[in-house]
């Protein structure tokens, strides 16, 4: 069986020469996550809003590095005048992988207007999205997603589907033993 | 309400008398205009938007030139609206990355209306209870001295708040077109080859 799309992330993150990830943690990405963090040639950066994801990304690029930026899609909601101000004024590369909620078998009623919300949002400030809701489509979109990104200029988001992910990465879905009150 | 008496001005000159190569990212509003205008290069990016980013793109900027020191040149408002990249440039430590938060109190940009900062919010405490290092709060000539000597010397990362009269900025405008200004830093940085291709 082929690696999780995880571990081919990181294997292209190398591959495409992304120097630093920014993230606001996802269960879907814990993987990917801690990949990163535990490679010395990345710089981890845990952030404490995605928006500080597109500061972080241009400023990579101006130094230039390469930088891609890791988020759920809720976070998607607080990258939106960044996007539009800084990336697409001024059309900088720009990488993100949106883990999906809200979208398919969510048991989270919060997450579903954001997770119905975040592909229009991002193609309406211009960013290319790939929606993918299987390993195979994942890591191709991944491949694609970074050369467009940084090749040519190009803001593109590869959004996770929860097909994929499963609906249960909620840690309340998994736990063994909930009180309901 | 402190008594501001540094000139926004005067506080820039300064600055610039230690800038040698650091490249620098101007928050938008006023802050652009002062860098603009005390020291116009093509290794200065200029936001125009993005309000609440200046110190995020600081830091992208500081770990892709870990050789180079890098300054954010900012405004209190706009600090204030990212005011969690503190806490992130504290996690990562960058030893070049150094933080000039220009403070008037005010949105000067949008007609001086107060910010929090006229109202008790203290930026220096802010940065330190993030994690910052270094922190400075100045309010006269002597302290910026010191800021400069902080800056050539170090150590970094640091973030200095500048308290300063809510007065005019010279209204100094760079260019407007942001792929120009992207691609002139790039340029500056990389060489013309190389800012024109992936690395
Ligand atoms: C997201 C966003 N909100 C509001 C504005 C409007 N705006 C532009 S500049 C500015 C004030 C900046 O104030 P400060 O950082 O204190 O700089 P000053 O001009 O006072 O030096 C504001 C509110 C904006 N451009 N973007």
């Amino acid at each position: 069986m082929a690696d999780p799309w995880t571990v081919e992330a990181h294997r292209l993150f190398k591959k495409h020469g992304i120097k630093t990830v920014g993230y606001v943690p996802d269960a879907g990405l814990t993987d990917l996550i801690n990949a990163c963090d535990a490679d010395n040639d990345i710089k981890a950066v845990v952030m404490t809003t995605e928006e500080e994801g597109i500061g972080l990304s241009s400023g990579a690029w101006l130094g230039g590095e390469k930088a891609a930026i890791l988020m759920q899609s809720s976070g998607v909601g607080n990258t939106v005048n960044a996007i539009a101000s800084i990336v697409s004024s001024c059309q900088f590369p720009l990488f993100m992988i949106v883990t999906m909620r809200g979208q398919y078998g969510e048991s989270n009623p919060w997450q579903i207007p954001m997770g119905q919300a975040t592909a229009p949002v991002l193609r309406s400030v211009g960013v290319r999205v790939y929606e993918v809701d299987t390993e195979e489509d994942a890591v191709g979109a991944i491949e694609n997603g970074l050369k467009m990104a940084f090749v040519s200029n190009a803001a593109v988001a590869v959004l996770i589907g929860q097909k994929l992910i499963g609906a249960k990465s909620f840690i309340a879905d998994v736990a063994e033993e909930v009180t309901h009150v | 309400m402190s008594e501001l008496k540094l000139e926004r001005a005067d506080v820039m000159a300064k600055l610039m008398t230690v800038r040698g190569d650091a490249l620098i990212i101007a928050g938008l509003g006023s802050p652009v205009w002062d860098v603009a205008s005390s020291d116009h290069k093509p290794e200065n990016f200029y936001l125009w938007g993005g309000m609440g980013c200046a110190i995020s793109m600081g830091l992208g900027c500081a770990l892709a030139q870990p050789d180079r020191k890098v300054w954010v040149i900012t405004g209190d408002g706009e600090a204030l609206m990212g005011v969690g990249s503190f806490a992130t440039v504290a996690s990562q430590r960058p030893a070049n990355l150094a933080v000039v938060v220009l403070d008037n109190e005010h949105y000067g940009e949008t007609g001086m209306q107060r910010t929090s900062t006229s109202h008790g919010a203290d930026l220096a405490v802010m940065a330190g209870g993030a994690g910052i290092p270094t922190t400075l709060a100045i309010t006269d000539m002597a302290g910026v001295d010191g800021l400069t000597a902080a800056l050539t010397s170090g150590p970094l990362p640091l973030v200095a708040v500048v308290k300063i009269a809510a007065s005019k900025p010279n209204l100094v405008l760079p260019a407007r077109d942001g792929v120009y200004l992207k691609n002139r830093f790039r340029q500056a940085v990389l060489g013309a080859t190389d800012a024109m291709h992936a690395s």
